[in-house]
């Protein structure tokens, strides 16, 4: 009896770490669905996460207000952004070396800023948990879905928000359009520069959001390249979402429950090495892309940059 | 017009053949300007930098000491890229091809050093060729993202090395010690490669890299299968037709690229520190590509370029040191580096159209 009630309290402190370990990926990846439904690929995701962590622990170890921090990490992600469309689509360079240069460029940058601005490692108070009012009063599942702070709140709502952005709205019209045949978008008067200008600064300051989630939401430091690739497991992730907000959703909930498992498989000292139980999310990312190869809704020019024929 | 036209030409190509060092112009100003927002003088930072790489002959040895892996390095992303390939995984494929050249070595340490020596680096490029060669295996059967998977594979490879050197692999005289820092046991000496240079740590692995880099150069324009290589990078489908094995050529310039990673994990190992250790791997895999793409990713080209980085790289650690300006700067600068060699791609494009591709 007492052995299934810990069981039962363990799976229920395993989903809602894998709840609440998703948001990181869902800010990113929702990110770089934009970016590649225009027909970009942005692989330097990972560089932009890390300013936006290192902006927004800044801003807050600084004593100002906590949205300071991630309107901080908005902007330095918009930026970063900005800069591989400039690269990208107006220089029209390779993508995935722009991404890649992109990615060192903000992971050295932030590491650069953080050993002269703060040094070492420090702490700072994060978002707070806001359980919500009733349901998190919920037996089990309140807990597992209605106790955490605000950001992870935030990261569940982009998704329905995305998915109206892409197919409801003429904007998500046009990104669609553009990703899948620039010539004729083009041809009916869409700037397809500028709607991928658009994706990629939203893109971008989604995954410096991601940052912030993790410097001031869930970790509450900042360390040299925190992130550990998040960035480009978010990129994957967009490719098992089929490209789609709903199918993201549930790819950064599979990764953040393997996460969270393998969390509490470290905090309830099951003797399995440690390292092999950290290997998991990476050896499930290579096979979640063996498992998403082709399909309908993928940006039929990804990564090529578009140009005007004469 | 035919006149302005040839005219024309030369100028263009004197530009683009600059473009490499007004990349490195621009990120050296951009970096300048982010060094002032931070308070630091960069005339005086750079100017440590480069003393530090070039200033004596301390700085010169380990410049070309730090050369030799971005070469190993450079001239394998050379070869996978001329496949229209992107090996971000340098990083895995020089510590899985250091772990198992260390394996080797202190497994069959009794052997004579001149079989010794051979298998171990032999154990090392192995290493990488199948931790390069499945990404290009994924990439080919599968269609599986090789920038992604390779920097997964990365990952894999960080936390077998941090498992390996903490258990199985850990030196016996750390846990006699009681010390348990994470490294193995030392090489023996049979499998230390020369010291060029008395009282340095400059390498016969140098050597080594020069020769396989002019190697590779005759293996990609001098021979049937680096031909196939370079045609299905230029054109998958046309070398479809012309009856070339795509898939098997798309395989093979990442195991080769791989190959040559794991290959200075092992001179590394050798080389430098006799023994393996964490964070043996400091970023060389992404030095290497920024050194590749310098080098316009032909392997004579990266000779030069991975001295530069090399002596980049060797300055900013001697700068932290002495001004405590974080390395980390290099990293900004290589990524700077990256973007506007990436983005001057289209001066290339753009005016060098009317001229027929060279042999290169």
């Amino acid at each position: 009896m007492l052995d299934e009630l810990f069981a039962l309290t363990t799976l229920i402190g395993i989903l809602h770490s894998g709840v609440r370990l998703a948001t990181p990926y869902l800010f990113a990846a929702l990110g770089e669905t934009f970016v590649q439904r225009s027909g970009v690929l942005n692989q330097g995701v990972d560089g932009i996460m890390l300013m936006g962590a290192f902006f927004a622990f800044y801003e807050v170890f600084q004593g100002y207000n906590l949205w300071i921090g991630v309107l901080a990490a908005l902007v330095s992600g918009v930026l970063m952004g900005l800069l591989m469309a400039i690269i990208s689509v107006t220089m029209q360079g390779e993508q995935r070396i722009s991404g890649i240069g992109l990615y060192l460029f903000g992971r050295g940058l932030s590491s650069l800023l953080f050993k002269t601005l703060i040094g070492s490692v420090e702490g700072v108070s994060g978002f707070a948990k806001m359980s919500l009012p009733f349901l998190s009063a919920l037996p089990g599942i309140g807990y597992i879905f209605f106790d955490h702070n605000i950001l992870v709140y935030i990261s569940y709502l982009l998704v329905p928000v995305t998915w109206l952005l892409i197919n409801r709205t003429t904007f998500g019209l046009q990104i669609r359009a553009v990703g899948h045949n620039p010539e004729a978008a083009d041809a009916l008067g869409v700037n397809v520069n500028a709607i991928r200008y658009a994706t990629l600064m939203i893109g971008g300051g989604l995954a410096g959001v991601a940052g912030a989630s993790l410097s001031i939401g869930q970790l509450n430091i900042f360390q040299e390249n925190m992130t550990n690739g998040i960035g480009f497991i978010a990129v994957a992730l967009v490719y098992f979402g089929n490209w789609r907000a709903v199918g993201v959703l549930g790819g950064a909930l599979l990764f953040s429950l393997v996460n969270a498992l393998q969390l509490w498989v470290q905090v309830l000292d099951i003797s399995i090495p440690l390292d092999l139980v950290v290997m998991m999310p990476y050896i499930l990312t290579i096979c979640v892309l063996i498992f998403t190869v082709q399909k309908v809704q993928r940006p039929a020019v990804l990564a090529k940059p578009y140009e005007r024929g004469e | 017009m035919s006149a302005r036209i040839k005219k024309a030409i030369p100028l263009n190509r004197l530009i683009e053949s600059l473009l490499p060092a007004l990349a490195v112009l621009g990120a050296l100003l951009v970096g300048a300007f982010l060094l002032l927002l931070l308070d630091v003088n960069p005339f005086e930072a750079y100017g440590s930098l480069v003393r530090g790489a070039l200033g004596n002959v301390s700085g010169i040895t380990q410049t070309l000491t730090t050369a030799t892996p971005l070469l190993l390095v450079g001239i394998g992303i050379c070869i996978a890229f001329r496949c229209d390939m992107f090996n971000m995984g340098g990083e895995g494929q020089i510590i899985v091809g250091a772990l198992s050249a260390t394996a080797l070595s202190l497994t069959f340490s009794d052997l004579p050093s001149w079989i010794l020596l051979p298998l171990t680096l032999l154990a090392g490029a192995l290493a990488g060729l199948v931790w390069g060669g499945i990404p290009g295996w994924l990439k080919a059967r599968m269609a599986v993202n090789e920038t992604l998977s390779t920097v997964m594979m990365n990952q894999i490879a960080l936390q077998l090395m941090t498992f390996l050197l903490q258990g199985p692999m850990l030196d016996p005289e750390q846990i006699a010690a009681g010390t348990n820092i994470p490294q193995s046991a030392a090489l023996p000496t049979s499998v230390w490669l020369v010291r060029l240079v008395p009282r340095t740590l400059f390498h016969a692995g140098a050597i080594l890299a020069v020769v396989l880099a002019i190697a590779v150069f005759f293996f990609l324009w001098r021979t049937t299968i680096g031909y196939r290589i370079r045609a299905v990078g230029k054109n998958p489908h046309a070398s479809h037709y012309a009856g070339i094995s795509v898939s098997r050529y798309v395989i093979l310039s990442m195991a080769l690229s791989g190959m040559f990673c794991g290959l200075a994990g092992a001179v590394e190992v050798t080389g430098i520190y006799h023994r393996m250790i964490e964070g043996l791997s400091s970023g060389y895999g992404f030095s290497g590509i920024v050194a590749a793409l310098f080098g316009k990713l032909h392997p004579l080209g990266v000779i030069p370029a991975s001295v530069l980085f090399g002596a980049l790289l060797v300055g900013a650690d001697k700068m932290q040191r002495a001004m405590q300006i974080p390395s980390a700067l290099v990293l900004v600068l290589e990524g700077l580096i990256m973007l506007f060699v990436v983005a001057s791609d289209l001066y290339v494009r753009k005016y060098s159209r009317r001229r027929v591709e060279d042999t290169t």
